[in-house]
């Protein structure tokens, strides 16, 4: 069978597209990661297992009841590796359906196509890098919240809370909540980046008044708030013991540190699509129009995923992404589209945080010349300024050069520092250096559960060259 | 126009590096253009095989001699380096078809100067003790070995740069007139010679100068393993040469093996095809067993060019002076720079050491000369 519809990722813009999706009559296939819907802000629990659910739960529980209510095949715990069909064809042959291999929940793996793709797949964490980042101890914040909102764990007992956005005063306060104790709250902004941000805070009082409980909390507990400070070495024998942020130094067990998100584009760059670098976004991605399409035919994209406006504004572009989609697929739509205040209001606020979490180019700039960029191959800073020099012109070239972004993370951990440095030593702007090419697989992928069992003689080889 | 150069040599993989090293060396002042970046088309994302064993055999002589080049090249490259090493080769049969087809290859490479002998399962997996049991018979080659080509560029650029090379990245040529002045994308740049090395794209630019020269794209796929503990020594092949297989000293292992992916010249190297991708690793895991373990980190293609008799085109270009052509070359990567220097040779009024492949045999007809 083929799908009219797939969705990749489960977030809130993916629930929200599959929903819309399959109340326009369509047939819809949703793929996520993780064993629920809901995506990082609107974290399941995992089975059996309960918490007092907060705020971000009952709005992410409400996503998944309508989209368990809709009628679209959810298939959750999968590993999506494969991508082909769309533009991916043989020269002259026209676009087929996308296809997509993943393996499933059961390590069982499957195929699945569909003639449009919906593209929701959110963020990775920026941690822009500085001594001492890669001990043990040492976390991302978006990786704080998943310890903390899925099953209420602790990153550590005297826990550092570092980096920029909301998120760092969530954590901090949830890790209060849960019996912790913040040693200090290191924000790269300063007062006066969070008053330029306040009008459009003010859009979404509820979120004014989340942050101002936050910072009570942090407050009462009397945790140290350095403002427009950052971290600059995590220390210790092994695992983490302290952070210094320049003379000062707090003992800490772990620290929390993330400097915003940034777009996850494998796929559209796998795809082919056409991409932007936009700061004000995260970073690269894909150019859509006003209707969420890229510039591939039958694929859209939504979410984080498609430029940052987080969680509040992710439903609603997902929904409109799945009308797009039906569009063009030539469904009838019987509601019309509704693009509503609350909306306007959430993405205004979402592009603020998005501001503030944007790349900080004076923090890539303090970075060492030894410290380690790609953690998966060891290139420090210097090594890439050493390529530079020696000619190497785009991230392509510089993974050539260096192996920077070959590892197991392909440049999702490295990509965007190793990009700015690039860019930096040859005096271009970032948009110059290009953005790694985008290829199968999404996600390292074991191979004893892709071969499957075969027959030495089924195997179809192809005729040998001439001898 | 400011300066014309000796020569102006278009396409910098590892046959254009080579003949504008020795052709700056031999004392010419040298334009090296690209229309992309040094070294990073098949030269920069093959497999790095250096094996006689997957050579054509009338290839051989040339392969031998281009194996001792990359196993010295920091030598005659100003340092420049692609971690080439040597080790055992090894291609191995399952069935008795594969060990006819083996016996024979094996016979007529061995002719062709290639020191191949033949040994049975055993034996071959003394040698690689990573190799699966069932192989019926082996041909072993004790100089065969790798390279990261992933580094060529970095490799060449250095040498080129001391050789007074002018090297022109992200220059794309549009066209050639009559007395050689290139049309770029930086302006004109005018040359007493050309030198077309445009692997697969060598049929556009035999076309500027008014020749039809067919030239089939090979969409070659290669799949990358993380790096694990080791599970193999040799560079390893199958009897029909659709497999190499070789582990590196980071731990990571190289599929390849010539399986076709998805592509064409006007779009490079578009996806890979997934059936392929499953045929290839699966002959990879039943030749190395310990490759179930490995999990795959990424795929590429890279875009092999070969003629219609899959010989190469190397040499002058008929009926027009001081026009030049390399490529083609059948495992091009492993003959690369031996190619460039006998051509090099050629350009420069010497003997080549070795003949060239003129092309006269695989031109098409003569449209109007440019």
């Amino acid at each position: 069978m083929i799908f009219d519809v797939a969705v990749l990722g489960g977030g809130p813009a993916g629930m929200a597209a599959a929903t819309e999706a399959a109340h326009g009559g369509a047939r819809v296939v949703l793929l996520e990661e993780s064993p629920a819907p809901g995506g990082q802000v609107y974290r399941a629990p995992p089975a059996g297992f309960e918490m007092k659910p907060d705020r971000d739960r009952q709005e992410g529980d409400a996503l998944r009841a309508a989209l368990a209510a809709s009628g679209a095949d959810i298939r959750t715990g999968c590993r999506v590796w494969g991508l082909g069909g769309g533009p991916l064809m043989p020269e002259g042959e026209a676009a087929a359906p996308f296809s997509l291999s993943a393996l499933g929940a059961d390590g069982v793996p499957f195929t699945i196509e569909a003639r449009a793709l919906i593209l929701c797949c959110g963020t990775h964490e920026r941690i822009i890098p500085f001594p001492g980042w890669t001990l043990p101890g040492v976390i991302g914040l978006a990786a704080a919240t998943i310890l903390l909102k899925a099953q209420g764990i602790l990153p550590g007992q005297r826990v550092v809370v570092a980096g920029a956005g909301p998120l760092l005063y969530a954590v901090a306060a949830k890790i209060l909540a849960g019996g912790g104790s913040v040693v200090a709250v290191i924000d790269a902004a300063t007062p006066a980046e969070w008053l330029r941000a306040l009008p459009a805070l003010s859009a979404r009082p509820d979120l004014l008044a989340q942050g101002a409980v936050w910072r009570a909390g942090l407050l009462a507990a009397r945790v140290p708030v350095l403002a427009g400070a950052q971290v600059t070495a995590a220390e210790g024998d092994k695992v983490l013991s302290a952070v210094r942020v320049g003379e000062r130094v707090f003992q800490a067990d772990a620290l929390c540190i993330g400097h915003g998100l940034v777009p996850a584009t494998e796929a559209s760059r796998t795809y082919r699509a056409q991409h932007a670098h936009r700061p004000e976004d995260g970073g690269w991605v894909p150019v859509l129009d006003a209707a969420q399409r890229t510039s591939v035919a039958f694929l859209y994209a939504a979410g984080d995923g498609a430029g940052v406006r987080g969680a509040a504004a992710a439903p609603a572009a997902g929904r409109l992404a799945a009308r797009t989609a039906l569009h063009d697929l030539g469904f009838r739509l019987h509601h019309a589209s509704k693009e509503d205040a609350a909306l306007a209001r959430a993405r205004r606020t979402g592009a603020a945080m998005a501001r503030m979490m944007a790349l900080r180019p004076a923090m890539v700039a303090a970075i060492p010349a030894e410290t380690i960029i790609c953690r998966c191959e060891g290139v420090p800073r210097s090594e890439i300024e050493k390529a530079a020099a020696a000619g190497a012109n785009t991230i392509n070239q510089l993974k050539h050069f260096t192996r920077c972004g070959m590892g197991p993370c392909q440049g999702r951990m490295c990509g965007e520092a190793a990009g700015a440095l690039l860019a930096t030593a040859r005096g271009v702007d970032v948009a110059e250096v290009g953005f790694a090419t985008g290829r199968i697989p999404l996600r390292p992928v074991p191979m004893a559960s892709i071969l499957g069992d075969f027959d030495y003689a089924d195997i179809p080889v192809p005729a040998p060259a001439p001898i | 126009m400011k300066t014309r150069f000796d020569a102006a040599v278009i396409g910098a993989g590892v046959m254009g590096c080579a003949t504008a090293l020795f052709l700056a060396r031999g004392g010419m002042r040298v334009a090296l253009l690209d229309r992309g970046e040094i070294c990073r088309e098949a030269s920069g994302v093959n497999a790095g095989t250096l094996t006689m064993q997957m050579t054509r055999a009338a290839l051989i002589p040339y392969a031998l001699r281009a194996h001792e080049m990359w196993m010295n090249m920091p030598a005659w490259c100003a340092g420049g380096d692609v971690l080439a090493k040597t080790c055992p080769g090894l291609s191995v049969a399952f069935t008795d078809a594969e060990a006819v087809m083996l016996e024979e290859r094996a016979r007529i490479r061995r002719e062709a100067g290639a020191p191949i002998e033949l040994i049975d399962g055993r034996a071959a997996q003394a040698i690689e003790p990573g190799l699966a049991d069932g192989v019926k018979l082996a041909g072993h080659c004790p100089i065969d070995g790798f390279a990261s080509a992933y580094l060529t560029g970095r490799a060449f650029r250095v040498a080129l740069q001391e050789a007074g090379v002018t090297l022109m990245e992200s220059t794309p040529v549009r066209g050639i007139d009559g007395r050689f002045v290139l049309d770029t994308s930086a302006g004109a740049v005018a040359a007493q010679r050309v030198v077309l090395a445009g692997g697969v794209w060598l049929q556009d630019m035999a076309a500027w100068l008014g020749l039809s020269l067919p030239i089939k794209v090979l969409i070659n796929q290669l799949v990358v393993t993380e790096r694990m503990p080791p599970v193999m020594r040799t560079v390893l092949g199958v009897a029909s040469g659709l497999l190499s297989l070789k582990q590196y000293a980071n731990g990571t292992v190289l599929i390849g093996g010539g399986w076709q992916g998805i592509g064409d010249r006007a779009r490079g190297g578009v996806a890979v095809r997934s059936e392929n991708f499953l045929g290839n690793v699966r002959l990879a895991a039943h030749t190395v067993p310990a490759l179930r373990h490995a999990r795959v980190v990424r795929s590429w293609l890279g875009l092999e060019a070969e003629t219609a008799d899959a010989l190469p085109a190397i040499g002058p270009i008929p009926g027009i002076d001081n026009a030049w052509i390399i490529g083609s070359v059948h495992s091009g990567y492993t003959s690369g720079p031996y190619m460039g220097r006998i051509l090099a040779q050629a350009i420069l009024g010497e003997a080549p050491e070795l003949p060239l492949f003129p092309i006269d045999r695989l031109l098409h007809q003569r449209s109007n000369s440019a």
